[in-house]
């Protein structure tokens, strides 16, 4: 494997759109309660433990090989706010253009044609990993760094915060981002046995909930 | 049971000339431009002269979501299944430039939504005299700056200014309320922009987009001779 | 497949409860019958009067508890074209035990075919210093129905929270419908910050599964106010159900959002041109 593969597949200039969607933070940011690093620091480890393992988790699994009609199944199940269902899809698709001009493979392309409507993200990223000669565990960081990553970026966008301090932030959390990939690469092992389901669902209520009240903005900057 | 999907067709992976089912995509027109220059308004004339013998589409990249898109349905430029409005995160350069895969799948779902259309105009948040399209999302692009905003505008050049096929200079009538010199604005363009064609536009007038529609319609009637751009060499399935 | 593995605990001490409640409906081709109601530890089962065509029972907890160490499981199973409704008596209270260990409680809810569940419980409240792995999985037949409620209030007034996670796990065929895990209170990082519950202290859902549900049901719909201390949302999941997530400041706050939310769901079915469920 090519250790550099992860830089160009987790670097924040991959074109896969994440930089149109705040990972929820512009809700928060809206509704003040998150305004400065501490605040945008708590928001990054809640969605990291939550959101961010699950979706770890289905990415380790997709790039361990497993099916991922089956892992798309599963992101479904642990996605109830349709608003998130729709962006993780169109996420999805966005990585799958990416995914498939860098690392061109017949695996991406028949993703492409099983889930014409897009997979989710985690699970394109999964077989998008296992394309570039990655491994599981490698998957797992690249989307639990990114579920604190574009929070971060968002709020310096939002919040006009001090781009040295929301670096700070995503510094402090790199033992706990570690710790999460653990996890879910731990998890995506014992699928094989014991079926997706074994697969982290840790979820958020106020996540799903502020996803359809921004959803419902008629004014916003970010997707989502 | 998914009771979720919508969209259809797996996409190219870039601007391949063709859909992939094999038939020619429609031309892709980029509008750029600083704020306030009058893109929309060029947008939505252009619909209103070229939608009877065209089937046309609109992209918008709104840095608020959907203002541009809002002002062309009021004025009811097209039908609202015609156009999209893609949303930036607060970087409408970058959604047309850097990460152009957010715009990508604006323009497919609109030609898989609608049929084969032939031409879809892909409109940039108003931003500043840097940005341009990326060759993979549009086919050719025009930039758009006004007269009001300084005769020296052209002068300064950047790269909209220096390398957009078309540059227009939108609001002429305002020039002799604003102190704008037409032939300066004309020469200095020249300048810059070497053979690259230059139009002045008042969309108050009768028929004033008429020098960009004309244009429009020249790209057109070469991009359906197969010649706009190299194919790829290898074609999408 | 497992889903409920990483919460099995080793066996408690003595001093723990360990109990297992069973109830079976059937549909003996005129009504629903019980032919099973076991009741055990703490949990008693009262059979109430039917209405509306559910048979009907009542969870009344005989005793305090859960208590960490205690391993409490209720099994419910509902035979093809059955109705049943079952509700608790009172809240659920998770409460420091003799040991520092965790306490359990199971839920293993089966729908068959035809077959319809109301599963409407009242809150579990997790006190300070208790600590619960509360499962739920419930197992629906395609063309099952499921009304299922689930409130979780973190701590009492002015009273931090135990340690709490639920699973909640819900599948269609062997299809997973929902899939959800929560974690609150001490240990759980940011369980109290932006991004999870920030400063509300109820939350709850209430999960509506029908086969008529189609795609147009309805569209998300936001409950309470967005700024205010109660609020929540009513949305379509991916397979035949709608979901209501809600966070509040208090437990009856919640209930007012989730009830709302249930109005608006069985609106929702009435107005399918399959008729009601």
């Amino acid at each position: 494997m090519s250790r550099t593969a992860l830089l160009v597949l987790a670097g924040g200039r991959f074109p896969a759109g994440d930089h149109a969607h705040s990972g929820g933070v512009e809700a928060a940011v809206a509704a003040r309660a998150v305004h400065d690093s501490a605040t945008l620091y708590a928001f990054c480890r809640g969605r990291l433990h939550t959101a961010g393992l699950t979706a770890a988790a289905l990415a380790a699994a997709a790039a361990a090989g497993h099916d991922p009609l089956v892992l798309d199944e599963a992101a479904d199940a642990r996605t109830p706010a349709p608003a998130l269902r729709a962006t993780a899809r169109k996420l999805g698709r966005q990585l799958l253009r990416a995914a498939r001009a860098a690392w061109p493979c017949e695996a991406l392309e028949r993703l492409a044609r099983d889930l014409p409507g897009g997979a989710h993200q985690p699970v394109v990223l999964g077989v998008a990993a296992h394309a570039a000669g990655l491994t599981a565990s490698d998957a797992a960081h690249v989307a639990a760094f990114g579920h604190v990553a574009g929070p971060a970026t968002a709020a310096v966008r939002l919040l006009g915060l001090d781009p040295f301090d929301a670096t700070a932030v995503l510094a402090r959390l790199c033992d706990d981002v570690d710790a999460v990939a653990h996890q879910a690469a731990d998890a995506a092992g014992r699928v094989a046995g014991e079926g997706a389901g074994v697969l982290p669902a840790a979820s958020s209520p106020l996540l799903d909930i502020t996803a359809e009240q921004h959803a419902a903005w008629p004014m916003r900057l970010f997707a989502s | 049971m998914h009771l979720d999907h919508t969209h259809d067709g797996s996409g190219a992976v870039s601007a391949d000339a063709r859909r992939p089912d094999g038939t020619r995509r429609a031309l892709r027109i980029g509008l750029g431009g600083p704020v306030g220059s009058g893109k929309t308004a060029t947008v939505a004339a252009l619909c209103r002269t070229l939608r009877d013998r065209y089937a046309l589409a609109v992209v918008t990249n709104d840095i608020y979501t959907r203002e541009d898109a809002d002002f062309l349905l009021r004025e009811a430029v097209l039908p609202p299944e015609r156009i999209t409005a893609v949303e930036t995160g607060a970087c409408p350069h970058t959604a047309i430039r850097d990460d152009i895969s957010a715009n990508l799948e604006a323009v497919e779902d609109l030609e898989d939504r609608l049929g084969p259309l032939d031409l879809i105009l892909v409109e940039s948040g108003g931003d500043n005299l840097t940005a341009t399209f990326s060759k993979g999302l549009v086919d050719t692009q025009i930039f758009v700056i006004d007269v009001s905003s300084g005769d020296d505008i052209p002068r300064k050049g950047g790269p909209g200014i220096t390398t957009a096929d078309l540059l227009v200079v939108n609001k002429t009538d305002l020039a002799p309320h604003v102190g704008a010199d037409l032939t300066t604005m004309a020469s200095d363009a020249a300048r810059r922009r070497g053979d690259l064609p230059v139009a002045f536009t008042s969309l108050t007038g009768d028929d004033g987009v008429r020098p960009v529609a004309d244009w429009v319609l020249e790209r057109l009637t070469v991009w359906h001779h197969g010649t706009a751009r190299p194919e790829p060499a290898t074609a999408t399935p | 497949m497992s889903t409920l593995t990483e919460d099995v605990a080793p066996l408690p001490d003595a001093s723990s409860v360990v109990a297992t409640a069973r109830v079976r409906a059937e549909h003996n081709g005129r009504t629903t019958t019980l032919p099973l109601l076991s009741g055990d530890g703490p949990f008693h089962l009262q059979r109430l009067r039917p209405r509306g065509g559910l048979a009907r029972v009542d969870v009344i907890g005989a005793m305090s508890g859960p208590l960490g160490g205690d391993r409490l499981a209720l099994h419910a199973e509902v035979g093809p074209s059955a109705c049943l409704r079952i509700t608790s008596a009172a809240s659920t209270i998770a409460l420091r035990g003799p040991t520092d260990d965790n306490a359990t409680y199971d839920l293993r809810l089966t729908v068959g075919d035809d077959a319809t569940l109301h599963w409407l419980p009242q809150p579990l409240i997790s006190t300070a210093g208790s600590s619960l792995r509360q499962t739920c999985a419930v197992g629906l037949s395609p063309t099952a129905r499921l009304v299922l409620r689930d409130e979780q209030i973190l701590g009492r007034t002015r009273e931090t929270s135990g340690d709490l996670t639920t699973r909640l796990t819900v599948l269609r065929g062997d299809r997973p419908l929902l899939d959800q895990h929560t974690s609150y209170g001490g240990p759980h990082p940011a369980w109290d910050g932006p991004a999870v519950m920030g400063s509300h202290r109820a939350c709850g859902q209430l999960l509506v599964v029908d086969p008529s549900l189609g795609r147009a049901a309805l569209p998300p719909v936001l409950l309470g106010d967005p700024d205010g201390p109660a609020r929540g949302v009513l949305v379509p999941l991916a397979g035949p159900a709608l979901l209501a997530t809600a966070v509040a400041d208090t437990a009856t706050r919640l209930r007012r959002l989730l009830d709302e939310a249930l109005d608006r769901a069985l609106t929702a079915k009435g107005t399918l041109p399959f008729g009601p469920g």
